[in-house]
């Protein structure tokens, strides 16, 4: 029996990184938002790798952080361990990478989802969509409850049709020993929406009491205090270690001797899984020369026994994946707490999304984060926070918030998925983004905090500490850019020999002098010539001068690229009418209904010719 | 894609009369004049009105390209409807292409297909009637363009561009799986990355020099002999032309006064200019270089001077040589079969450091066979072409792979002071510009690449 159990503005449906983050954004923007979870334990759970940031991801979170979303925060209060990777390959690539504690992590969410006044959290499932005229009017969940809405946003990860796989064992289930959505799916398809299946997977879980670190590498956290979000206090936590040891000759025979047995060889798993994070007997079986792998044994937490193993996931069944690992050095003796296991899941096909993540087919209808088909907690949480933005804004009645490929990472992501057919789980990567050197986790807060403000997300204490590191950053480049020395200066020359840094020639200022590759900015401090010891703001001031040449390179080029986002393609655009297309670019722009020239420029199979017919078409329409 | 700078010869192909090198674009006036000198000292392009028509001279550095007369439209009242300069250049196919190529040089880019009709459209100067016809245009240009471009790659030279771009996502991979996935891949070898940047550049280079080679074997050069008065000049021309029997035609001079005749230098097609047509009289030693001969001399490729052993080097001599040192030159000294020598090695020497001297006899037909040599070997920069590669290149796929190597060379310049993800800015600069030849999306190949040569995956 059906029956009206409520109203609400924005109904999220999926409480894991992009759902909290949805949920938050609408809520806290001011919409009655409902959030609808198959379990409590659930909600920002993190059934993977018990990690947060890396190249590309931390960037997002620092992008995250900057709009007003709280992953940055969360994983601040929850981490076990923080560390900056990639330190000599450039500021564009270096990376803040936790290792969070997996029970705080959903603790903390749990916490500040409460805490939300308008957001309400249900336990139930979800099993149909309800539309009018192809327009969200209200969901129905398993046991009955009708709610009016006026947007959906479905953040599902991997729980629709999610099948478990290990060995020849599998079943219908979520990740994590969750339930799976079975009904879901079907009610999207009914909607009209184009369904695909991924795969993915996660390696066994050991008991820490039973190995042996003395034969593994340490990897223990930078010494420095370090934070994802610019406005977490900086806190001193004793940190864990995550350690190092690696597959053997042994472990690549039994993988071998037991390739029959393997969902992924022998036809079982039918989705297609990411390239870059392969099973691990895929690893043996394609790299068959390499007689080792890298295997990083990490903490899930400082409560709990369970550690994760990054390089061994697997779906071979659980008697061979304790074999494996016994026959890696210090697990000899190791006892398995969870096993390894393989998921294939369905996934909205990403090319009927707008770049709001509205659903083309049906308005009001949000997909974010895993069920996009996209991989990684921060790419769920990103789109989580843009749809959950744009899902208000649409109740609203304001303009959309739109991320330029040229100003985040998100928009690079999202422009990514609407502009492209994924044929594998979309990750992040430095190299997606065209213009990395601008892009960077340092300079999230200057790039996105406006933005933030502007929507409504960024609070006014947030707002205060921004204009204030403003203020600071620009008073002291001007200082930089005033303070002048010369040859004559002794100090200065001493202090140039003693870092083998070239005698001056004319009068230069410290901004110029700091573009030298051998002087560091806290060189300056220590002279005294810096007043400030703000580690942010040095940081930036430091890759502000010294990478100037590049950056403003990069600047020029985003100039020319925004001129082709800016000019926008109507949405009743009728491609039909449009005279001289290529068949195959009709097809393509039907399909993905590109937002500006620029994204239409970004499709494959629609070439400068079309663009040129698009751009005439225009003109002519204009005219009359 | 917009409103940049844009330039394109807009005069059928094949030899004509003249070609015009079109340019539109907001800075067009103001870049062309960089490279323009005029004939009327003072004269600035851009002080030029709108319909107005400028003669002198396109000039790369010191170097003189062609004669020209160059016209300044203004916005909006020009065929684009922007600021358009056309350069009427007098010279035919080659000087056009080598002045188009001189405009380029100022951060003006090849115009795509169809892009001056289209800017005309979009700017309001073509009717809205003619949309269709602007489009047909656009499509017919742009298909058999990118028809004829990618014919031009495949078969027996694709390798050649195959291999380039192997090595270029190869480095690109590297790089970038060294920053995407540090877990699993170590930071490049820098002394690795060295060497590829350095036989991406000789691939590069290696192309170019086919190209040009192929351009010089199909568009030919053009020669100028000088040197002062019964030094040799007529007899030289003449010894050359009977050399080769393939003569194509024998133009006297007459709109400029030169004398042209075209040979064959060891299958190089060759335009032989005669100085000594330009000057009716010859009494006035001091005006010798100046004027039309000057013009003749500027715009040759190659200048063949003579001189004459019985007389030494005189004065006039001198005077002559400077009005040519900044050409490429090859010295013949002349009569070599007198027993009156008053030229010795040692004032040649100290007199031409650089440049290649010849002694020989135009009568007695010595030396001749060297000078021919010298003038292949100095067209085809002394290009071996053990190589074999037979590679035309059009102006866009010269343009791309200049691009390539700049980036590849700021790269490597950069190498030791620069982080990797600011290398990497170039690095796919390269890429891109290479892309733009084949028309592939070459990053999503990069990251085939990756996935194909490093284990990676957590």
């Amino acid at each position: 029996m059906i029956y009206k159990a409520g109203s609400y503005d924005v109904i999220v449906i999926g409480a894991g990184h992009a759902g909290c983050e949805a949920a938050l954004a609408a809520a806290r923007m001011g919409c009655k938002t409902l959030m609808v979870t198959m379990s409590m334990e659930s909600i920002a759970l993190m059934p993977c790798n018990p990690s947060i940031g890396g190249p590309g991801k931390a960037q997002v979170v620092r992008e995250i952080d900057a709009l007003g979303g709280e992953m940055g925060i969360n994983v601040d209060k929850a981490s076990v361990q923080m560390r900056i990777i990639n330190t000599g390959k450039g500021p564009a690539v270096q990376a803040l990478r936790a290792q969070a504690d997996k029970d705080e992590y959903h603790k903390e969410m749990l916490k500040t989802l409460l805490d939300e006044r308008n957001l309400d959290i249900l336990v139930a499932e979800v099993e149909e969509i309800e539309t009018s005229d192809s327009r969200v009017t209200g969901v129905i969940t398993k046991t009955g409850a009708w709610f009016a809405c006026k947007a959906v946003i479905i953040t599902s990860g991997t729980y629709l049709k999610g099948r478990i796989i290990i060995g020849d064992l599998a079943f219908d289930g979520g990740p994590g020993n969750q339930f799976p959505s079975i009904k879901l799916s079907d009610s999207l398809q009914k909607l009209g929406l184009k369904m695909g299946r991924f795969k993915t997977g996660t390696p066994p879980r050991i008991n820490k009491k039973s190995v042996d670190f003395s034969k593994m590498i340490e990897q223990p956290g930078d010494e420095r205090s370090l934070r994802f979000s610019f406005v977490s206090p900086r806190m001193e936590r004793p940190q864990l270690s995550c350690w190092l040891t690696h597959s053997t000759g042994i472990t690549h025979q039994i993988v071998r001797d037991n390739l029959d047995r393997a969902p992924m060889f022998s036809g079982v798993i039918k989705g297609k899984g990411p390239r870059y994070c392969p099973s691990f007997e895929d690893k043996v079986v394609r790299f068959a020369d390499k007689d080792s792998h890298q295997l990083f044994v990490e903490p899930e937490g400082r409560a709990t026994d369970e550690m994760y193993i990054q390089g061994l996931n697997t779906s071979l069944p659980e008697d061979v994946q304790v074999q494996i690992l016994k026959s890696v050095p210090g697990l000899e003796n190791v006892r398995i707490m969870r096993t390894g296991y393989a998921i294939e899941y369905d996934y909205v096909v990403s090319s009927q999304l707008k770049l709001t993540l509205e659903t083309i087919q049906v308005e009001g209808l949000f997909t974010a984060g895993q069920i996009n088909g996209t991989s990684g907690y921060e790419e769920a949480a990103a789109q989580g926070l843009i749809a959950g933005i744009n899902a208000a804004l649409k109740v609203q009645e304001k303009e959309p918030l739109i991320l330029k490929r040229s100003e985040a990472y998100i928009g690079v992501l999202i422009d990514d998925l609407v502009t492209k057919e994924l044929d594998e789980p979309y990750r992040l990567l430095t190299s997606r983004a065209e213009y990395r050197l601008l892009l960077r986790q340092d300079n999230a807060d200057l790039r996105l905090t406006e933005t933030g403000y502007k929507i409504g997300l960024v609070n006014e204490e947030r707002w205060h500490t921004y204009q204030e590191k403003l203020h600071i950053l620009e008073n002291e480049r001007t200082t930089l850019k005033r303070t002048t020395f010369t040859p004559a200066d002794k100090n200065i020359a001493e202090f140039l020999a003693s870092k083998n840094s070239a005698v001056l020639r004319d009068r230069i200022s410290l901004w110029e002098m700091l573009r030298r590759p051998e002087l560091k900015i806290e060189d300056f401090v220590r002279l005294g010539l810096i007043s400030d010891n703000d580690l942010d703001i040095l940081e930036q001031l430091e890759i502000q001068t010294k990478y100037e040449g590049y950056i403003s390179k990069q600047k020029e080029q985003v100039q020319r690229f925004e001129k082709m986002e800016s000019r926008h393609i109507p949405d009743d655009i009728n491609y039909d009418d449009v005279y001289g297309l290529s068949n195959e670019a009709l097809q393509k722009l039907k399909q993905f209904r590109p937002h500006s020239i620029g994204q239409a420029s970004r499709i494959a199979g629609v070439n400068l010719a079309d663009i040129n017919v698009l751009l005439i078409f225009f003109e002519k329409q204009r005219r009359k | 894609m917009f409103d940049d700078d844009i330039a394109a010869i807009s005069t059928p192909p094949g030899e004509g009369g003249i070609a015009i090198i079109r340019l539109s674009g907001s800075e067009v006036i103001e870049k062309a004049n960089r490279v323009f000198k005029p004939r009327r000292l003072g004269v600035d392009l851009t002080q030029k009105e709108g319909y107005s028509l400028t003669l002198g001279w396109i000039v790369d550095g010191e170097e003189f390209i062609d004669e020209t007369l160059v016209s300044i439209m203004r916005a909006p009242r020009s065929y684009t409807g922007e600021d358009v300069v056309e350069i009427n250049c007098h010279g035919g196919t080659l000087p056009a292409r080598r002045c188009l190529e001189t405009v380029l040089k100022t951060g003006v880019r090849i115009a795509e297909p169809g892009e001056f009709t289209r800017r005309a459209f979009l700017n309001g100067r073509l009717d809205a009637s003619q949309a269709e016809a602007v489009i047909e245009i656009i499509r017919a240009k742009t298909d058999k363009g990118l028809s004829l471009a990618l014919k031009q790659l495949s078969g027996k030279n694709s390798n050649h561009f195959h291999e380039l771009e192997d090595s270029l996502i190869s480095i690109n991979a590297m790089v970038e799986a060294s920053l995407d996935f540090p877990d699993e891949v170590g930071e490049p070898d820098y002394g690795e990355v060295k060497s590829m940047f350095a036989s991406i550049i000789g691939k590069i280079d290696q192309i170019l020099a086919a190209g040009k080679r192929a351009e010089i074997y199909r568009e030919g050069i053009s020669i100028a002999i000088c040197g002062k008065p019964n030094v040799g000049k007529s007899s030289l021309l003449n010894a050359l032309l009977k050399k080769d029997k393939a003569i194509v035609t024998n133009i006297p001079g007459t709109t400029r006064d030169i004398v042209e005749d075209f040979i064959n230098v060891r299958g190089i097609p060759v335009r032989l200019m005669d100085t000594a047509g330009i000057r009716a009289t010859e009494d006035v030693v001091e005006r010798i270089g100046v004027e039309r001969s000057h013009e003749v001399i500027q715009s040759a490729d190659l200048v063949i001077f003579l001189l004459d052993i019985e007389t030494g080097i005189t004065e006039e001599d001198l005077a002559v040589y400077e009005s040519i040192e900044n050409r490429h030159v090859i010295v013949l000294v002349n009569k070599e079969d007198l027993e009156e020598k008053r030229i010795s090695e040692a004032q040649l020497e100290d007199l031409f450091k650089e440049v290649k001297v010849i002694r020989g006899s135009v009568k007695e037909d010595i030396g001749l066979e060297e000078l021919e040599a010298s003038i292949e070997n100095m067209v085809l920069s002394g290009e071996v072409q053990a190589d074999d590669m037979e590679i035309m290149l059009n102006m866009r796929q010269k343009q791309a792979l200049l691009k390539a190597r700049k980036h590849i060379e700021d790269a490597l310049f950069a190498l030791e002071d620069v982080p990797l993800d600011c290398l990497g800015v170039d690095i796919w600069g390269a890429l891109e510009s290479l892309g733009e030849i084949t028309g592939k999306n070459l990053k999503e190949e990069v990251l085939d690449r990756i996935f194909h040569d490093f284990c990676i995956g957590k």
